[in-house]
């Protein structure tokens, strides 16, 4: 797992929650290109966070053989619908399971750095807590949040935190109550999505307020 | 190979339509049903990407891209409306 920083000239400027999409191109002319969610709040220099894929055609170039002053091809930010500012209010449930977390976090840093931001419940499903991302960070998240773990395949001795999968039940005990009326942002693999927001939306949340990003186990995001 | 979603193809949309395309809304020329475009099926490694329809699985948009040029497919679609 490694964030990089991105010096983009003439960047327009993003919303929490896009991503960029990089593009490698090899000597023979064959592309690959991946999707990245944007680690860093809109304030911020842009930063991803990319995770390593042993069969990636493009992390491993990004995790292992980047330097600083390396340049990439990227076209971003993209995106305007997994996006949050402060104008949409709350109180928000952000729910992420394993690298889902990188664009919750470019959320949840925007939300501290303009203050007076919403209520904040995150949720987040690592496998263990070695995969825990931003875990020093996330132990600190500011006033007004609060962030549940919990570790489905392996927890360490003495865990005291949650190792259970976010289904119904596990949720209707951690989410917002519906008559809060909470803005959700879920994003994870495609499986995971599919059971958190079927979930939300059978607790009574609103269609229209369970906004949602798939990864594949394959790329980027 | 599990789908992704309508936000993985942000990027393409908006080369291939100049402008934010995830968070338009599209309706199913087969089944009628409506949906964000960042809400519908996604699957990036079919020869091309194809956009399916999350109700009956129909094929809303196909894009293959051939020597830098884009072949774009909408007829699955009976309306894509961008506010």
């Amino acid at each position: 797992m490694k964030t990089i920083i991105v010096d983009v000239p003439d960047w327009p400027g993003h919303r929490a929650g896009q991503h960029l999409d990089v593009r490698l191109t090899a000597e023979d002319g064959y592309r690959a290109e991946r999707q990245y969610s944007i680690a860093s709040a809109p304030e911020e220099p842009v930063a991803i966070t990319v995770e390593r894929l042993d069969d990636g055609e493009v992390s491993p170039y990004l995790v292992d053989e980047l330097r600083p002053g390396d340049g990439f091809e990227l076209r971003g930010p993209v995106g305007g619908y997994f996006v949050w500012g402060r104008e949409d209010g709350g109180p928000l449930l952000l729910v992420a399971g394993g690298s889902g977390i990188v664009p919750l976090r470019a959320i949840l840093r925007h939300r501290r750095n303009t203050e007076g931001g919403a209520a904040v419940r995150l949720l987040y499903s690592s496998r263990s807590l070695d995969d825990v991302i931003y875990r020093a960070e996330l132990d600190d998240p500011g006033d007004g949040v609060d962030v549940v773990h919990t570790l489905t395949r392996r927890q360490p001795p003495g865990w005291t935190g949650f190792a259970r999968r976010f289904d119904a039940t596990f949720l209707r005990e951690l989410a917002w109550p519906r008559e809060d009326d909470p803005l959700a942002f879920v994003c994870g693999p495609t499986s995971f999505v599919e059971t958190v927001a079927t979930a939300l939306v059978g607790l009574g949340y609103r269609p229209e307020r369970v906004k949602t990003e798939r990864f594949g186990a394959t790329g980027g995001r | 190979m599990e789908p992704l979603d309508g936000n993985a193809i942000a990027g393409l949309l908006l080369d291939v339509f100049g402008a934010e395309m995830t968070n338009a809304t599209g309706i199913c020329a087969n089944c009628g049903a409506t949906g964000k475009v960042a809400e519908l099926e996604v699957y990036l490694r079919a020869p091309g990407t194809v956009v399916r329809c999350r109700g009956c699985a129909a094929a809303l948009m196909v894009f293959v891209t051939v020597r830098e040029i884009t072949c774009v497919d909408l007829r699955g679609l009976a309306q894509l409306v961008n506010d």
